[in-house]
């Protein structure tokens, strides 16, 4: 069904269009996934940071609390209670120490190792991130003041522990906030897969019908209950399917018309010919290449006609249609001086307006139309001759009129079949010229008209005006 | 008296802690070296090593007997310089196995048998409590009548105070300045109940006698020299198998303890190491830690203790506070206050 290029054999496989939009829908699911657990991990982190740090200050401060001044030193009675605060965090390793206005230790969980805190600042608490024996811990001084009769001066109180209770903390929350995420995430790729090739099952069977079509087919496909996208695609195929049809059955026609319309012209030239030929007196061999040449220049306006039909047929298919003036399409065949070949010295008028008579339709066509109307009239009808152009009644019409009565009813009943003609008929007929006529009128949305009047019989194509409004753009 | 008492241990104490470990003893002969430092006498353990190195034939343990501090500091210097030490520490001094863990000296290891263990008796995956010992009050049968025994702390307080012709001079317990041991049960009747001051004063009435070394404490109490000695370990009563001797786990409450088993950070053969800790919390050896009294089944106690008199001493990194300096300075002072006040009142 592709009218496309045949891949590449290097390129990658085209992928369906399902495969795309689920694709592009779980890269979005993902990429939001990603920043959900990002901000999670962050607030997560910031939660046990906060949870643990009042840990830490509340064992911090517990310790401050006990230091009391015994013989002019602060002495720290330890209280288990902040112990027992630091091991809410039971798998942390612990530091802690008490440092006096000079820097000298007070007590410490290891007197040989010692924590330096950042620059004293003028907060009371203040918090630290540094390694405890290897491993990344976090701190918090706190300083009491001591302001006794045998002692003054600022006690810092140092506690610290390893992360491992913040990070599982960390790690919890995050688990507990993604778990149901990941979960709505595989539902709805699930529900993205179902809505999505829900949606382009219509396709589907599109494709399905496509793939399994005669190639000679050229019906219309049906249109009903596709989505409104999928019908203006469709809808575009089915046109352009048609107007495929309409040529083929156009040429067809044309193949079958020609040849049923030479056929009797060129046997008739044979038998003139052979007649010349075998005849063996002079006069009878005239009078056979005078029939002969007739016959011939009959032929030759045949195969004009068939051509320019032929054209015609092609043209109003094919060609964009343009506003077209039907005073200059008068005056054109007026010029051409066909007429002069036709019927010398026959008499022409043309009859045209000040206004401009516009129909959307190919000059050219209508130029043929026009001209076979004149031809059939000055062939069949008697002079003078009026040719015009005229808006009636909101219509646009060019007509062709001559001072004779018209031909019988019964032919103009039979006017615009493909061809009229039997086999008795002269080959300088109506017939072909009329199919024109009405092939034009019928593809610029106009009909023929064929009145008798007192004056004379006459011949019009009639139009649907173009409004005004659509005339600038011309 | 006391006093000068206190100042010989003190000096004999001293000149003990420079000494390395007091005994050595080996155990298979294969082809693997394996060292454990332990404070638990090789004559109390040797059934559950023995054991073992016959279950691991390619092993050679060099099994080494320490005083608790000595093992400490050996430790604590081995960590600090990164030298590789004993393969496998296993001490009773638990606070000072939580510091060594806190200082990161101690290496992790996971496996279903320590898993099972109740959080009081593991830390970080680093410590782990092998046996189960009651600090019991120890009596000495003959001269206590079996209804005269103090099941409790507060009957102990109303013995003393009722009859301290009885008890004058005869009641030993450690010296909490020269045993690890001995000052973590005080520290640890310090946090429990207000019975500990009124019974530090009682002692002191009577003229207590603070002394070291579970064995002497278990002989004097078994040849009659005390009537009583208050908090010792009981797996050494249990061992010492003097049938004079009676054993009480005071029904106010019991301290339990728990051996600290730790890997050394530097431990040459840490899976050797953990191969020895699963084979002493699997069923054998806690088999075997009963017969030598190390793991005391709570339930199989006559009578059976309630369960809400059990006092685990836990491994936590709480115990950091029994080693503080300044903490430890003021239950020593307090301890020496009581008692100089009851001898010079």
């Amino acid at each position: 069904m592709s009218t496309g290029p045949e891949p590449h054999p290097k390129a990658r496989p085209v992928r369906s269009l399902v495969s795309r939009v689920l694709g592009t829908v779980f890269v979005i699911l993902l990429l939001g996934g990603v920043l959900v657990a990002g901000s999670t991990w962050w607030n997560g982190q910031q939660a046990a940071r906060q949870a643990y740090d009042r840990i830490l200050v509340g064992a911090a401060s517990d310790i401050a609390e006990s230091i009391r001044v015994q013989r002019g030193a602060p002495l720290v009675d330890l209280p288990v209670s902040a112990f027992q605060l630091l091991a809410q965090a039971p798998e942390d390793r612990i530091y802690y120490a008490v440092i006096g206005p000079g820097g000298q230790l007070v007590t410490g969980v290891d007197p040989d190792h010692r924590i330096t805190a950042p620059a004293r600042g003028g907060a009371p608490v203040r918090f630290f991130d540094d390694m405890l024996d290897g491993e990344p811990a976090r701190f918090v001084i706190l300083t009491r003041r001591f302001v006794e009769r045998d002692f003054s001066g600022p006690v810092d109180v140092v506690v610290g522990q390893t992360l491992r209770a913040r990070k599982a903390m960390t790690r919890d929350l995050v688990i507990d906030a993604l778990l149901p995420l990941a979960l709505a995430g595989i539902v709805m790729i699930g529900i993205a897969f179902l809505v999505i090739r829900s949606a382009l099952a219509p396709l589907g069977a599109l494709i399905e019908d496509l793939s399994h079509r005669d190639p000679y087919d050229l019906t219309p496909m049906p249109t009903e209950r596709l989505p409104r996208e999928l019908q203006v695609m469709l809808g575009a195929m089915n046109r352009f399917m048609q107007r495929l049809d309409t040529q083929v059955e156009a040429m067809r026609n044309l193949i079958s018309d020609t040849a049923h319309q030479l056929r009797t012209p060129v046997a008739a030239i044979r038998v003139h010919a052979e007649t010349a030929m075998s005849d063996p007196e002079e006069e009878a061999r005239g009078r056979a290449l005078d029939r002969l040449a007739l016959r011939t220049r009959s032929l030759g306006t045949l195969l004009d006609q068939l051509l320019s039909r032929a054209l015609v047929i092609h043209r109003t298919d094919s060609m964009p249609r343009t506003l077209v003036d039907l005073r200059e399409i008068a005056l054109e065949i007026m010029e051409r001086d066909d007429s002069a070949v036709l019927a010398p010295g026959a008499e022409l008028r043309l009859e045209i307006g000040e206004d401009p008579v516009l129909v959307r339709a190919d000059a050219f066509s209508l130029a043929e139309a026009a001209r076979n109307l004149l031809g059939n009239a000055l062939s069949h009808g008697e002079a003078p001759i009026v040719i015009g152009a005229a808006e009636e009644d909101g219509q646009a019409v060019l007509w062709v009129q001559d001072s004779g009565p018209g031909p019988e009813d019964q032919v103009i009943a039979r006017l615009g079949a493909r061809f009229n003609r039997n086999a008795g008929t002269r080959e300088q007929s109506t017939g072909i010229g009329l199919s024109i006529v009405t092939s034009v009128a019928a593809a610029f949305d106009g009909r023929v008209e064929m009145t008798r009047r007192p004056d004379g019989f006459r011949a019009a194509l009639i139009f649907p005006m173009v409004p005004d409004t659509m005339r600038e753009d011309a | 008296m006391l006093r000068l008492f206190l100042v010989v241990l003190a000096l004999l104490g001293l000149s003990h802690a420079g000494a390395a470990q007091e005994m050595t003893a080996r155990f298979g002969s294969g082809a693997t070296p394996f060292l454990v430092r332990s404070t638990t006498d090789v004559a109390i353990i040797r059934p559950v090593m023995e054991r073992f190195a016959a279950l691991n034939p390619e092993i050679a343990i060099t099994y080494e007997q320490w005083g608790s501090n000595g093992l400490f500091d050996q430790s604590r210097a081995e960590c600090r310089d990164g030298t590789p030490g004993a393969d496998a520490v296993l001490s009773s001094a638990v606070q000072q196995m939580v510091w060594l863990v806190n200082a990161a000296c101690a290496q992790p290891y996971r496996s279903a048998e320590t898993a099972a263990l109740p959080t009081t008796r593991r830390w970080r995956d680093e410590l782990w409590g092998v046996t189960i010992e009651p600090a019991v009050i120890a009596y000495n049968k003959r001269l206590l009548p079996v209804d005269e025994v103090p099941r409790s702390r507060f009957a102990l307080l109303d013995a003393l105070r009722e009859r301290p012709q009885v008890f004058h001079n005869r009641i030993a317990t450690y010296d909490i300045a020269e045993s690890g041991l001995g000052f973590l049960f005080a520290y640890s009747d310090s946090l429990e109940a207000t019975t500990f001051g009124g019974l530090l004063e009682g002692f002191a009435r009577v003229d207590a006698v603070a002394t070291c070394c579970s064995a002497e404490i278990i002989s004097g109490v078994a040849n009659g020299r005390y009537v009583m000695a208050y908090n010792v370990l009981g797996s050494y009563v249990a061992n010492a198998n003097e049938p004079d001797v009676g054993m009480i786990l005071p029904e106010d409450y019991t301290l339990l303890l728990s051996r600290g088993y730790m890997i050394p950070k530097g431990a040459a053969r840490a899976d050797i190491a953990a191969r020895l800790l699963d084979y002493l919390l699997g069923p054998e050896a806690q088999r075997l830690l009963v017969q030598a009294g190390l793991v005391t089944e709570m339930d199989d106690t006559e009578p059976a203790l309630a369960v809400s008199a059990r006092r685990y001493i836990a491994l936590s990194p709480t115990l950091l506070v029994a080693r503080d300096a300044n903490r430890r300075t003021l239950l020593l002072q307090f301890w020496s206050d009581t008692f100089r006040q009851a001898a010079f009142p």
